[in-house]
């Protein structure tokens, strides 16, 4: 399982942003070989509806979870379309949301 | 006859009283009223006018061919308003975000990109007091105005036209203004008021239209607004004053220029504009 989260910092460390269309940083986790990297949210600086590109973006990393605070309903709608899981987290360490989501599963 | 003189009332600020101006003024100039304000046109409340003719205003959407799109998203990364996005084997189009700029049929290698037609709106045409009256009327939940705004000031009869314009200073306001042949500026005498108040005279200034300004809701004769203009030289065209009776008037959907009192400010306000911005 692919997942993404959106961060405030490239660390894990960092605190998640609650924001989906305009976070910082998206952290791509993958469950099966506990791989952890970093890509940069470039829809942020969008005039309007950074939402769906930020969906568009991390749809192309073919993730399968999206984990974030806020979700807006056009993004969500993209997301739900491409049958992808939407969870919704407390603004917590990238960290401490990896854990608490292996425990869950 | 066959001359067309558009005079775009706009604000900055909301709320300071366009609406009030311009239907009492298209009233005493024997004008058509054009209600611009699509997105909560108002006007029709105090002008009362017979609707004749209700028009629809359409706009280009696109539409994907599942068949012939081979899934290269060369329109979605072009989308500059993110209207189309990648779904499973298929393009989602967000139609209200869609600013119809035809784009993404270019960029399609495939073909497989149509455009199908939308009503966004409508344009309603009327007769009140031997006036014509227009207005644009956006449906509820659409956010793209501006196709609906270039439809209706773009056919506008030869005549002289008070357009009512949207508040702010937004795309609504700078595309109605590209038909304005002068424009009058309504203000209150209060922060806010002058705040926005300098935002329109830029606006104005920056499309090189001649303007006066109406001070609505005037309790001391020495206010910021006036000091403003003063110090800037711009032409206060007319002074309404703060007072109950012309809000229990405008609430009950009554025009001022019934009352004889009132009725001299448009009057006058008529007269400067003819003087001032008709006349250059």
């Amino acid at each position: 399982m692919k997942i993404a989260i959106s961060s405030q910092g490239k660390e894990k460390d960092s605190l998640m942003d609650s924001r989906f269309g305009r976070c910082q940083y998206f952290c791509i986790y993958n469950t099966e070989d506990d791989s952890f990297r970093v890509i940069a949210n470039t829809a942020i600086n969008s005039n309007s509806s950074a939402g769906i590109e930020a969906a568009n973006l991390v749809l192309k990393e073919n993730i399968d979870i999206v984990i974030t605070g806020n979700i807006g309903p056009n993004a969500n709608e993209v997301l739900k379309r491409s049958n992808k899981k939407v969870f919704v987290s407390e603004m917590k360490k990238i960290s401490e949301i990896i854990n608490e989501y292996k425990t869950i599963n | 006859m066959g001359v067309r003189i558009n005079i775009v009332v706009l604000s900055g600020k909301g709320g300071t009283g366009k609406t009030l101006v311009s239907t009492n003024l298209a009233l005493i100039m024997k004008s058509n009223y054009v209600d611009a304000d699509v997105e909560e046109p108002n006007g029709f409340i105090f002008l009362k006018p017979k609707i004749k003719n209700i028009d629809n205003v359409e706009v280009d959407i696109p539409s994907i061919n599942t068949k012939l799109c081979q899934k290269c998203y060369k329109c979605v990364s072009f989308c500059e308003f993110n209207a189309l996005a990648i779904v499973k084997n298929d393009i989602l189009v967000f139609d209200k975000l869609c600013h119809s700029c035809g784009g993404c049929k270019i960029v399609c290698p495939f073909n497989a990109i149509s455009y199908k037609k939308k009503t966004i709106g409508i344009i309603e045409k009327g007769i009140s007091d031997d006036i014509l009256c227009i207005r644009g009327v956006l449906n509820v939940g659409e956010m793209i105005s501006v196709p609906l705004i270039k439809e209706l000031l773009g056919n506008l009869e030869s005549n002289i036209n008070i357009i009512d314009s949207a508040p702010g200073t937004s795309c609504n306001v700078v595309n109605t203004l590209n038909y304005a042949n002068c424009a009058i500026l309504v203000t209150e005498p209060t922060e806010f008021g002058l705040h926005d108040l300098k935002r329109a005279v830029a606006l104005v200034e920056d499309l090189k239209i001649p303007f006066g300004v109406v001070v609505n809701r005037v309790i001391e004769h020495n206010n910021i607004i006036k000091k403003y203009c003063e110090e800037k030289k711009i032409k206060i065209l007319s002074e309404i004053n703060y007072e109950k009776k012309i809000a229990v008037l405008y609430s009950s959907g009554s025009l001022l220029i019934d009352d004889e009192n009132y009725k001299k400010i448009f009057i006058n306000l008529s007269k400067k504009i003819k003087e001032h911005l008709l006349c250059n």
